[in-house]
């Protein structure tokens, strides 16, 4: 070995070795052995059992709330009053057109619209609505529901969208709202793969609105756009046609895999009897020119010929069991109800933004058994994130309990990379009313962890499900996956608000940069921060009683995961460091 | 008897021949010591259903061996099961080869035939047979058979006896005219019978000389159907009779002991449904006096084991009147039984063996005294709203009463069995006993409330409301009746409201469970909703209506609607028809047991809810109020649909059947109540009337010989007024 050569350690190791064999260590004297006579192990070692309820204790949230509490009362009290207001508003828009189209509409022999879906549906199997509240309240004249009931149902063991017009309303004639509603279930059925089943009884576009109905991307021609593209990704798309399909309406039944329509009632023509008149001379009626019979006898238009709308839905029924489509399947685990009562919840939140919402006591009543494997319990305490079980189902949830910091950006950018990698939906609780400010915040580089934040959302091919149970302001909506991110299902309790920043910081920022704030506005952002006024405007899927929202995401989990769904993996930008 | 059947038989028969073997040996010894009595240790039971069963319970009781015989449509019945030994005779006739039964009984070794009742039980010939076999038939000898199966013949026995006969014309000119006038000389209204029939197969009442010509004919057709001889004989019919028959039981030493006396008189279509005994409002001496009479009778035509001598007891003259002897052991023994504390096949047998009867008169009278009254109810697959036509077909649910020392059950079939409609339709009889005819008749209905059988129609209902009608519970019993109390028993039924209501409940149960199956996903339990629902989207409507109604020309069904939403998983919002706002209940169907529970704002109902598998769609519902059986009506759209057209101008059968006779022919005009056709099912031939006045046939459907099933179309009238001139 040449000198100066640093040894390796391997050598040195080697070294130590030969050294030893050649000098065994001196064997203890035989005065020693009698001492100790028999080698025995004092300190024994074993593994430790854990019973399964004390590993689940760590995960047991545990409740602070104080039922007797005037606090818990005056929050109960206040929002029992806004959701009395809100299920008045459900009961009358569920009714649907006046009482007089109602009974014209029956006396021609047809079902309601939401008889028809009722027959749809299997018995027991509830139906998931979705924006029942659309249009209300937006237009000049009185439009329940937009005139069109959207929502997802069980029709023979399997999840379908369901599209029902609503011709008491207006002739069933599509308004903007109508057409945001209608593609807005499409798209909620292509992100889920369900079935569509169209119920049709429109009288079609409505013209005087037909600048904010027919050129725009997403206006009337989207809704065949979607058919066919559905239709390619074997996403079967049914159409019961039991009223009129005039114009652009034809192709809905036209553009579906299998149509159904009703002798005597269904229609379906690119001109009505009127306009035909018009420009032709020729005097036809409209069973002559697009009847059922017409179309499944000659045209081939249709294929299957229904007497009635009972009829229809039976045939419309036979057609999905005919689908070859996975069925509903139990949830893959046991589903154990919260350990504390969701009907709290009205008495947790209350109506007042301005208190902070005890996300723990939220999560503890919407998710399995109470249980929540949180997540960096310490560290970015704004910002919760854990995994829990709704409805069988495992799921990553991340919700706001304050304002959001670097840290707490950090940990849900973390959290969410762990929920992609694992396949794991994610469920969002926004209680936001945005990312921290402040010089501190700024050298902390709250502006590129937000967006990694916002990155993670955004890239997250999971399913994920909103549910806004407070305020939902500023950036704070893009980190915490609002309407923009696409997420399967966003929801919204009656106490939330929506908007870009609160009418209070709105008047302190006005104020600040030396304008004086218009009380006007003040109260217009104050009204259209409102979830009724989101609600109506189809920036979410429904405003929800918050005691609900456990049933609310255990559907949406269904349908999100209970067909097929596809396997699509996550591919995050680039995160800046 | 296929070849593949003997190893198995071989098996069954080598075994009991070492176990019978010693006991051969000691009955061989016992013969010589005390010579008249022969042991019978093996017995070939020559019958079916219920009394195979029956016959073949005391057989095993005593240790005897037992051999029972199917048909092909009998081959999973319950009798073909109750004994290891078990033998295919073949085509549905054939419990009357007499040939083939006694190369089994000779093959198997069967010392001895017991021939239930019905089929052999009374053929004189059989029982010749079987002597000359060197088989022993259970039964009086052939002779006294013969003397007893003739009507005519044994009347004349009798009045030599001195027991009083129906004044009546038994000779053997059977000439239509010369019956007529003999009719005519013993006075309308007459009663025509077959000869050797029984059971009234063959019988017809003639009210009048115009319709005794037809009635003949009738008789003679179906007497020559069920006993292969058309002879009949013409008697007084007596207007308010009660039947009341008297058991003997004769041995072969020249006792004869009268086992007590049954009042048969509640019967439809001459057939006993009720008996009871001791016959109520009798006097002592006219029972006595019958009893001598009955003992009389046996005696003189030297009979031997159970026989039932039958009497038309007059019930405006206290007189009665010998009507025919039954050689044989009778459907309603259990009710003699019972209040006799004896086994009568038991005694038939130690008869066969040739014991002497094990008691005498003044000790049977001693247990008669001791043991109150009994009564026996036969349940029938029949529907007496339908004139009591038999029904068949698979028991879907059977639940029986509970059985005690007072009451006891002799059926034929259990739960899943089918009830064919090839042999008799009685599922079982229920026969109970009490202290008095009341505590009896208290537990007859009590029994009777907890006796559950869906599937086919049967006499429950019926019998239940006979035990509660009061002229019945005062003993004022006669053969008429059912008819005459016609209004009472057959009542306007009404489905309860809460049993619409379950109804509608069950059913959406029932399909819900049957649709998602055992892995019903949790969030069914609950969803989400504004509304006043978190369960159904919207309330739906179910309907019903009775399942025995009968199509007809002009006849709509009461259909039921019942609205229907579960608001939550067990609880529903319910409206029936005969209230406007709807109920809120909670209710739990239990699957496995098919009850259901419901807890109304008023009361707790619990009720047997059974579906039918088959097609017909039959819902069957047993309620603390009486049980129904409803069908959903088809939905409008079906039978236009299904491109059915309508055909309120034609006339359906009312059960499976075979046609016999043709009595129009396409162009007739009818008159409403003429008979158009002559259908036979279960033996029993059933005339279709007309439903109208001055229809015109358009087409007799189908021809005479063809079977045809239940509701199919029989006669296709004309559309429109008959009766105009241009038809």
């Amino acid at each position: 070995m040449p000198a100066g050569y640093p040894p390796t350690p391997t050598l040195l190791r080697n070294l130590g070795r030969v050294i030893r064999e050649q000098h065994p260590p001196s064997r203890p004297s035989p005065s020693l052995l009698r001492l100790r006579p028999r080698p025995q192990l004092q300190v024994r070692s074993a593994a430790t059992f854990t019973h399964r309820q004390h590993a689940q204790a760590i995960s047991i949230l545990p409740t602070l709330v104080d039922k007797s509490s005037p606090d818990f009362k005056d929050n109960a009290a206040q929002l029992t009053e806004v959701m009395s207001k809100y299920a008045d508003l459900h009961q009358r828009t569920s009714r649907g057109g006046s009482e007089k189209a109602r009974e014209k509409h029956v006396k021609k022999g047809k079902m309601l619209p939401r008889d028809r879906v009722t027959a749809l549906i299997d018995p027991g199997s509830p139906f998931l609505e979705l924006s029942a509240l659309a249009a209300n309240g937006v237009y000049d004249e009185d439009i329940p529901a937009a005139g069109v009931i959207t929502g997802i149902g069980t029709v023979e063991g399997v999840t379908c969208m369901i599209v029902a017009n609503d011709a008491t309303v207006k002739g069933g004639s599509y308004y903007p709202l109508t057409i945001k509603k209608h593609l807005r279930a499409q798209e909620i059925a292509q992100q889920n793969r369900l079935p569509c089943i169209y119920l049709v009884d429109s009288g079609g576009a409505n013209l005087p609105k037909q600048a904010d109905v027919f050129p725009d991307r997403d206006h009337f021609g989207r809704i065949f756009f979607n058919q066919a593209r559905m239709s390619s990704l074997g996403i079967p798309q049914i159409a019961v046609v039991m009223g009129p399909c005039t114009a652009g309406g034809a192709y809905v039944p036209a553009m579906c895999d299998e149509s159904i329509i009703v002798e005597n009632q269904g229609t379906i023509f690119l001109a009505g009897p009127p306009l035909v008149k018009a420009a032709t001379g020729e005097v036809v009626s409209a069973e002559e020119l697009g009847g059922g019979q017409l179309h499944s006898t000659i045209s081939g238009v249709t294929d299957y010929l229904a007497v009635d709308d009972a009829h229809a839905l039976v045939l419309a029924r036979r057609s999905i069991a005919n689908l070859n489509y996975p069925k509903e399947q139990p949830a893959p685990e046991e589903v154990r109800e919260p350990l504390y009562d969701p009907e709290d919840l009205a008495g947790i939140v209350g109506t007042n933004l301005r208190k902070q919402i005890p996300m723990h006591e939220i999560i503890a009543r919407i998710v399995d058994g109470s249980e929540f494997a949180e997540f960096k319990k310490d560290y970015g305490t704004t910002l919760l994130t854990g995994f829990a079980k709704i409805h069988g189902y495992q799921v990553g949830i991340v919700a706001n309990n304050g304002i959001l910091f670097s840290e707490s950006s950090l940990k849900g950018a973390h959290f969410i990379e762990l929920c992609c990698q694992r396949n794991i939906p994610l469920v969002f609780l926004q209680n936001i009313s945005g990312f921290m400010v402040g010089a501190d915040a700024e050298k902390g580089g709250i502006a590129k962890n937000g967006a990694k934040l916002v990155t993670a959302v955004a890239c997250a091919n999971v399913p994920k499900f909103t549910v806004v149970v407070g305020s939902s302001a500023g950036a704070g909506n893009y980190g915490m996956c609002g309407r923009a991110y696409s997420p399967r299902f966003l929801w919204m309790w009656p106490n939330a608000k929506i908007g870009v920043m609160g009418p209070d910081q709105l008047t302190a920022v006005m104020e600040t940069v030396g304008k004086s704030v218009d009380p006007e506005l003040r109260d217009r952002i104050e009204r259209e921060s409102d979830a009724a006024f989101s609600s109506a405007r189809l920036w979410d899927d429904g405003v929800i009683p918050p005691a609900q929202t456990r049933n609310m995401l255990g559907m949406g989990l269904k349908a999100a995961l209970g067909g097929i769904s596809d396997d699509a993996s996550t591919k995050f930008g680039v995160f800046r460091m | 008897m296929p070849n593949y059947r003997l190893p198995r038989a071989g098996v069954w028969r080598a075994r009991s021949v070492l176990c019978s073997s010693p006991s051969h040996a000691q009955c061989r010894a016992n013969h010589t010591k005390s010579q008249p009595t022969k042991s019978l240790d093996s017995i070939l039971i020559a019958n079916r259903g219920e009394i195979a069963i029956r016959v073949n319970r005391t057989a095993a009781q005593h240790g005897i061996r037992t051999t029972t015989l199917y048909t092909n449509p009998d081959a999973h019945s319950q009798h073909a099961h109750c004994s290891p030994f078990s033998f295919n005779l073949g085509p549905t006739t054939a419990y009357l080869d007499q040939e083939k039964i006694l190369a089994i009984a000779k093959q198997q070794g069967c010392q001895a035939i017991h021939p239930g009742y019905g089929f052999l039980s009374e053929n004189a010939e059989f029982a010749r047979r079987c002597a000359e076999e060197g088989v022993t038939f259970i039964g009086p000898p052939p002779s006294a058979m013969e003397d007893m199966g003739d009507k005519a013949r044994s009347k004349e026995i009798m009045n030599a006896a001195g027991v009083p006969c129906v004044p009546g014309y038994h000779g053997a000119d059977q000439a239509p005219e010369s019956l007529a006038k003999e009719a005519e000389q013993i006075g309308y209204p007459v009663l025509i019978k077959a000869v050797r029939g029984g059971g009234g197969k063959g019988m017809r009442i003639v009210k009048s000389a115009k319709d005794f010509q037809d009635m003949l004919e009738s008789a003679k057709s179906e007497a020559r159907n069920s006993f292969g001889n058309d002879e009949v004989l013409v008697e007084k019919y007596i207007i308010t009779p009660r039947h009341i028959e008297v058991q003997v039981f004769a041995d072969q030493h020249g006792n004869c002991v009268a086992l007590g006396e049954r009042d048969c008189s509640i019967q439809r279509r001459h057939q006993k449904i009720l008996e009871e005994s001791p016959a109520p409002f009798l006097d002592d001496s006219i029972r006595k006096d019958l009893w001598e009479k009955a003992r009389a009778a046996a005696l003189a035509v030297q009979y031997e084991g159970a026989g039932t001598v039958e009497f038309i007891f007059d019930n405006d003259t206290g007189e009665f009147y010998f009507m025919e002897m039954n050689t044989r052991l009778q459907v309603e023994h259990p009710v003699t039984e019972m209040v006799t504390g004896l086994d009568l096949v038991h005694w038939q047998i130690l008869v066969a063996e040739g014991h002497p009867l094990p008691l005498t008169q003044e000790q049977v009278e001693e247990q008669i005294a001791l043991r109150g009254h009994a009564i026996e109810a036969r349940i029938y697959a029949e529907n007496p709203d339908k004139g009591f036509i038999p029904d068949s077909g698979e028991l879907l649910h059977v639940r029986l009463p509970t059985q005690s020392a007072d009451v006891r059950i002799d059926s034929g079939f259990v739960e899943g069995d089918q009830v064919s409609s090839h042999y008799d339709p009685m599922i079982a009889k229920l026969i109970v006993r009490g202290e008095d005819r009341k505590d009896a008749l208290r537990k007859m209905a009590a029994a009777l409330q907890d006796y559950e059988v869906a599937g086919p129609v049967t006499n429950i209902d019926f019998l239940k409301r006979v035990c509660k009608s009061p002229d019945f519970v005062a003993g004022q019993v006669e053969t008429g009746y059912i008819e005459k109390h016609r209004d009472e028993l057959f009542p306007q039924t009404t489905v309860t409201p809460e049993a619409l209501a379950e109804a509608a409940i069950a059913s959406f149960l029932h399909s819900s469970t049957q649709a998602s199956g055992a892995g019903v996903s949790a969030w069914q339990t609950s969803s989400p909703s504004w509304l006043k629902t978190s369960s159904d989207f919207q309330p739906r409507t179910f309907q019903f209506q009775s399942a025995d109604f009968e199509p007809g020309p002009g006849k709509t069904p009461e259909v039921y609607s019942v609205e229907l939403q579960q608001t939550s998983p067990g609880h529903f919002a319910v409206t029936t028809p005969s209230q406007a706002a709807p109920l809120q209940v909670s209710s739990s169907l239990n699957t496995s047991t098919n009850t259901i529970t419901t807890y109304f704002p008023h009361t707790r109902q619990t009720s047997r809810v059974v579906f039918s598998s088959s097609d017909s769609g039959v819902i069957h519902l047993f309620t603390p109020q009486g049980s129904f059986r409803l069908v959903a009506p088809q939905p409008a759209w079906l039978s236009k649909a299904l491109g059915v057209v309508e055909k309120p101008n034609s006339l359906f059968s009312p059960m499976p059947a075979k046609i016999l006779r043709v009595l129009v022919k396409p162009g007739d005009t009818v008159h409403k109540d003429q008979p158009l056709l002559v259908i036979e099912s279960m033996k029993m031939e059933t005339v279709i009337r007309s439903p109208a006045e001055g229809s015109v046939v358009k087409r007799i459907v189908h021809g005479e010989g063809e079977v045809v099933r239940s509701g199919v179309e029989l006669v296709e009238f004309e559309e429109g007024e008959a009766t105009e001139p241009n038809a």
